[in-house]
């Protein structure tokens, strides 16, 4: 799994090498200093020699502007790195899901994909940074220290290796069911959001039901179990630094009496054993090492929290799309016919309910195509496996006479347009919307597609007309107009088959029938397929179908159907009862 | 009104720069405080002696270096028995000091932890009884950061930064006199060094500040358009976007780069900078030290020098700490408010005095109200004299010249005067913003008339009690909100109390039954998300069978049945009039033909009723009505 994201390391390894690097010369420098010291009040302070003093502290000092240098420098690199990798890692990720099928998007879901593409990399940036630094630092930093004291006294630092293990091993203690405790906290977090967040969306049912005190009540619930948990936490927690505390005064004190007793043994004669600058370095030892053990076991429930981050960030990484190219594609769409020959699809392998149950059908090109069906009838499926948004399951799909999966991905979808039930506008101008269809759009060609989708007149309404900014979502415009936007946007593709997924649902029944007339007048040779809950949408095509559960219930002309399928008329009927539609 | 007011909402206020600290916001928070007044002056006293104990510790080396190790070099047959005796001692300071800090950490945890349930329960109680009017006004993030991003800082704060700054600042003085009492000069010394540190301190943490604003910004940027384009994501597939997609992308995130880099820079540096600076001002205690020892300035002696340098350890530390806990504190100070300003918000007002009881006739054809449920319900009317009238519900609503808006300066509906009599079905037809769905706002007094007056069975709504008048109205609106929890628990939200086979049998009215039944787990099946695995219709029909379950007298469907496709529309349309049957309903229809059975429609524009009669009446008219009734006209 990690190998899989230090891929995005690349031109960053550098950084991600020298900053390590940097923090080990710091380490050392920090180290040294206090065995420096110590010769220093031994030599110098003890001795009354003045040259000594100086010449070790300047040596001291150096060495300390030096240290500072390499830690800046060992900060800069790790900015560098981590901000580097998140960048490579948002990038790789980002381009992976470009290339994901229909499938693989609606696996995840989109606000699945949003939060791994941001939150979880914020995560995994400081993760990458905490590791390169402190992870780095925190053990170098404890065998330097302690190579050290047992350099400076080989009777006394045996002391660290009692110590040392009790405090790795109350801190991991600490950590690990802390951590377990967290974990569960996290979980009922999110319930806890979820809880506020529905009743915040819901707050006028909330009202109208008068459910205010039971909405309270459940929210006492799960508010009360996150502070117990939460309190069970920090106590465990609370150990940490009274640990810390008895490892520290314990060696300290150890060392004080037993460091006092070799003084008085060695004259306090640094060519016979231990001396009072000893002693002072060892107390420093002792903060080094402890300090750093304690700062190991902060920076290992940190990364060990952000391990869920890295597992969903992997997953986007190594989900492979469905949908590939063929070996060697064809790029030309020859016509706009259609063919489904025995199409059985299901979404998911697991799923046991077929989508689309045994349909053959064959379409000529040039042809309108209706389709009606209660919801949940599978009419969006049917259409969206033409621009093999989904491959078929058991059977083939052939548009031009191909199959399309012999297609060329890209060409195929060029030549089909679809109009999604779900469409979206994205922010930016009108023009630049409908550019999505052909980037190199004259405004002449743009006007004559809205046209044809009957929008020019409402945007020459606008003040801004063509360069009218979208909101983000096309909130600002209504949803009739959305649609014929998006009608527009998909026109400009010139395309040899036109999918409407239920496009013109919010169109008033008049424009509907003008978007239909300029179709017919002005596209005569485009394959247009039509869903549509209203019947008048439908009912002069020259083929419907009639959906029912994942199956062709019928096929024909409105005449034919209203004659011979129950089902057509009873829509036409109940939609006749209340007249057109608004 | 929800679905067009989301536009003009107020964006989150992000601080910019260092704001002030609030003190009537840190008040308020302290006030928090009383009831924990035992264990906090426990939590004060507890980090006394902790901090006393780490400063005796480091006294200690001196008494060592000059009452011991000194004397005792000088001693032929050295007697170490005065040294174990002193380290006894100092044992049992630390002793206490370990326990103090175990003890202080602990209660704070049941302090602040305590606080933050307080916090957050009466966030959510209070938010409960806000008028819907605080829920347009303010985003849904914006309300839901303040029980995350909001409480999150505090939390931080209470348990980390508040106890934290505590020990510092009382460390910091204790080492002061300590070191005071060693040596004046060399304190001197250490008072230059750290004003030098803080310096520095502040100007890189100015810097960083500046870059983290706009690191701020570029992620912002960037995850803005990672969600609008995901979302779209589908749209990018079938225009084969996907590279263009990706080159904006490109752009945007070497940004987002760029600036991370320089914010984390600055951050980054400013730990090894304050560490070698400490490092640098024991260095140089050394030799000042050293220097004022050799030469026999101000008594300093060789274990005053190590227990100082240990001091000086204990100095600089606790102020840098304090110096980045100010911060942490700063930005939950800004949270607390934002947490206060949600609590201080004015809460839905209720004069209501009317109360709505189960009744029953008694023998002499009288209304009395009663326990149990008889499926009759009164309308109970204090009087001043002290008697009480019983009023039968039956739904009778009527409007007079009823003006509203949302905002004073903007009248939405204009002389609004309808009549709706027990048992009639009134539709309103109209174009998105006409002002359907303000009417049945008013209604359930979602929202306070301007002008005018609304009459429920005679009373003015409002006399009548919020609750009770609100239990008396069903309503099912376009938007489906379904809660997470099973399907019967949904449909249950209806009437708490309901059994099972109500529940069943509510979902059987409103043609849910087979559907749910189909389901892997039936009624069982929990839904999450907002019962994202169902489709739309389907979701309509589970609340449809929650307002039936709740089987209240007057209904109100806005686009109730938007969503289910005509034929099975047809099929719920009977359900629903049959439970409609002798009762009032309001409806607002998209589709004409849920309406066309009505025994009034009125078509609103602009806030005013332009048309009213029923169905033949108005085609009859040739205005409007027909004009949408033939297709001529767009209702969006």
């Amino acid at each position: 799994m990690v190998g899989c994201l230090l891929k995005s390391v690349r031109e960053y390894k550098k950084a991600s090498f020298l900053t390590p690097f940097f923090v080990t010369c710091e380490v050392v420098l920090e180290v040294l200093i206090p065995m420096l010291m110590a010769k220093l009040i031994d030599f110098g302070i003890e001795a009354g020699d003045l040259n000594y003093i100086l010449k070790m502290g300047g040596a001291l000092v150096v060495c300390c502007i030096v240290s500072l240098i390499f830690g800046a420098l060992s900060g800069k690199y790790a900015a560098d790195a981590s901000a580097g990798v998140a960048k490579n890692l948002r990038m790789d990720m980002y381009h992976k899901v470009q290339g994901y099928s229909f499938s693989n998007i609606d696996k995840f879901s989109a606000a699945s994909i949003v939060t791994r593409l941001t939150t979880d990399i914020t995560n995994i940036q400081n993760a990458y940074q905490m590791i390169i630094r402190i992870a780095v630092r925190s053990p170098i930093m404890l065998i330097f220290a302690l190579f050290m004291a047992f350099q400076i006294n080989s009777h006394l630092a045996p002391i660290f290796v009692i110590a040392v293990p009790i405090l790795a091993v109350g801190l991991w203690l600490i950590a690990s069911n802390a951590k377990v405790i967290f974990e569960r906290v996290f979980h009922t977090y999110d319930e806890l959001n979820n809880v506020v967040q529905e009743n915040l969306h819901g707050i006028r049912v909330v009202k109208s039901f008068v459910r205010e005190e039971h909405e309270t009540q459940k929210f006492r619930k799960v508010s009360e179990v996150i502070f117990q948990d939460f309190s069970k936490a920090e106590k465990l927690l609370a150990f940490n630094a009274p640990l810390m505390q008895f490892c520290a005064y314990g060696c300290m004190l150890l060392i004080s009496w037993l460091g006092a007793k070799l003084i008085v043994q060695s004259g306090n004669n640094p060519a016979l054993g231990m001396t009072t600058g000893d002693l002072t370095s060892m107390f420093s030892y002792t903060m080094q090492i402890l300090m750093s053990l304690m700062m190991f076991s902060m920076v290992f429930v940190m990364i060990t929290i952000s391990y869920a981050s890295m597992e969903r960030a992997v997953e986007i990484l190594q989900e492979e799309s469905d949908i590939h190219n063929p070996e060697s594609p064809v790029y030309e769409v020859e016509n706009g016919s259609i063919s489904f020959e025995n199409v059985n699809f299901r979404y998911g392998k697991r799923a046991d309910k077929l989508c689309l149950d045994h349909i053959n059908l064959t379409i000529p090109s040039g042809a309108t195509v209706g389709i009606i069906g209660g919801t949940g009838s599978s009419k969006s499926t049917l259409v969206q496996l033409i621009p093999r948004l989904y491959d078929v399951t058991e059977g083939c799909v052939k548009v031009g006479g191909r199959d399309v999966r012999e297609y060329d991905v890209e060409a195929l979808r060029e030549a089909v347009a679809m109009v999604l039930q779900k469409n979206v506008l994205f922010s930016g101008t009108i023009k630049d919307n409908l550019r999505w269809g052909d980037e190199n759009a004259t405004d002449e060609e743009m006007e004559r597609v809205c046209r044809l989708a009957q929008a020019d007149e409402f945007i020459q309404n606008f003040p801004d007309k063509y360069d009218t900014y979208i909101e983000q979502g096309g909130t600002n415009v209504s949803g009739g107009q959305k649609q014929r936007l998006c009608i527009a946007r998909a026109l400009l593709k010139k395309p040899k088959i036109l999918i409407l997924d239920d496009s013109t649902s919010a169109v008033d029944t008049k424009t509907d029938t003008l978007i239909r007339k300029a179709f017919k007048e002005e596209i005569p040779n485009t394959t247009k397929i039509i869903i549509a809950q209203r019947i008048s949408s439908v009912e002069d095509a020259d083929i419907i179908l009639v959906m029912d559960d994942g199956k062709i219930n019928g096929m024909g002309t409105h005449e034919e159907l209203l004659q011979n399928n129950q089902i057509y008329r009873e829509v036409y009927e109940s939609q006749q009862k209340g007249g057109l539609e608004g | 009104m929800s679905r067009t007011t989301h536009g003009a909402m107020r964006g989150r206020s992000v601080p910019i720069g260092r704001p002030k600290l609030d003190k009537a916001t840190m008040n308020r928070l302290l006030g928090y405080l009383k009831n924990y007044k035992f264990r906090f002056t426990l939590v004060l006293v507890f980090i006394c002696l902790s901090a006393m104990a780490n400063v005796a510790g480091s006294m200690f080396l001196r008494i060592v270096i000059d009452d011991y190790i000194t004397p005792l070099l000088s001693q032929v047959s050295p007697q170490f028995g005065g040294l174990l005796r002193a380290v006894i001692v100092m044992a049992c300071i630390y002793l206490v000091g370990i326990a103090a800090t175990f003890l202080y950490n602990r209660t704070m945890v049941v302090i602040s932890q305590g606080i933050q349930k307080t916090i957050r329960d009466q966030m959510f109680a209070h938010m409960q009884k806000l008028p819907i009017r605080y829920f347009d006004t303010h985003t849904h993030g914006d309300i839901m950061s303040r029980y995350t991003n909001d409480t999150d800082t505090l939390r931080q704060m209470l348990s980390m930064s508040v106890p934290q700054m505590f020990s510092s600042v009382v460390t910091i003085v204790a080492v002061f006199c300590a070191m005071l009492y060693t040596s004046v000069y060399l304190t001197v010394l250490v008072v230059i060094v750290v004003f030098f540190i803080l310096r520095c301190m502040k100007f890189i943490a100015g810097r960083s500040g500046k870059y983290f604003l706009k690191q701020q910004e570029s992620l912002g940027d960037v995850n803005g358009y990672i969600e609008e384009m995901i979302h779209g994501q589908k749209v990018v597939k079938v225009f084969c976007h996907e590279e263009k997609a990706e080159e904006v992308f490109r752009k945007k995130n070497d940004e987002l780069c760029e600036n991370a880099t320089k914010a984390n820079k600055y951050a980054n540096i400013l730990m090894p900078i304050m560490m070698n600076l400490g490092n640098l001002q024991y260095v140089l205690i050394a030799i000042v030290g050293g220097v004022l020892a050799v030469n026999g300035i101000g008594g300093l002696t060789l274990g005053a020098i190590a227990s100082f340098l240990q001091l000086s350890k204990s100095f600089s530390a606790p102020i840098s700490q304090v110096s980045q806990q100010v911060n942490a504190v700063v930005m939950a100070m800004a949270g607390a408010k934002r947490i206060f300003t949600l609590l201080d918000e004015e809460v839905e007002q209720d004069e209501g005095y009317v109360t709505l009881v189960n009744a029953k006739y008694t023998e002499d054809g009288t209304l009395t109200e009663c326990e149990e449920h008889t499926g009759i319900w009164a309308w109970k009317q204090p009087k001043e004299d002290g008697e009480v009238e019983y009023t039968k519900l039956t739904g009778d609503v009527r409007f007079f010249d009823v003006d509203f808006g949302y905002t004073e300066d903007k009248i939405v509906l204009h002389n609004i005067t309808l009549y709706a009599e027990p048992g009639q079905k009134v539709a309103f037809v109209g174009a998105t913003g006409a002002g359907k769905t303000t009417i049945t706002n008013l209604i359930n007094r979602f929202y306070d008339l301007a002008d005018g007056k609304i009459r429920y069975d005679g009373i003015n709504i409002n006399k009548i009690h919020k609750s009770d008048l609100r239990r008396s109205l069903g309503i099912v609106l376009q938007d489906v909100n379904l809660f997470t929890g099973t399907v019967m628990d949904n449909i249950r939200y209806g009437k708490l109390d309901a059994t099972d086979e109500e529940c069943i049998a509510a979902a059987k009215l409103a043609n849910a039954d087979s559907f749910i039944r189909m389901l892997p787990e039936g009624y069982n099946t929990i839904l999450s998300g907002d019962g994202s695995g169902l489709s739309q219709g389907q979701r309509q029909l589970i609340s449809i069978a929650r307002a039936a379950v709740a089987d209240p007298p007057v209904m109100i469907l806005d686009e109730a049945t938007s969503s289910i496709d005509t034929r099975t529309e047809a099929i719920v349309q009977r359900g629903m009039d049959a439970l409609m049957k002798g009762r009032t309903v309001f409806v607002i229809a998209h589709r004409l033909s849920t309406i066309q059975n009505a025994d009034v429609i009125m078509v609103l524009e602009q806030g005013r009723i332009i048309e009213r009669g029923d169905h033949d009446r108005l085609i009859e008219e040739k205005g409007r009505y027909y004009q949408l009734y033939t297709g001529a006209f767009e209702l969006e």
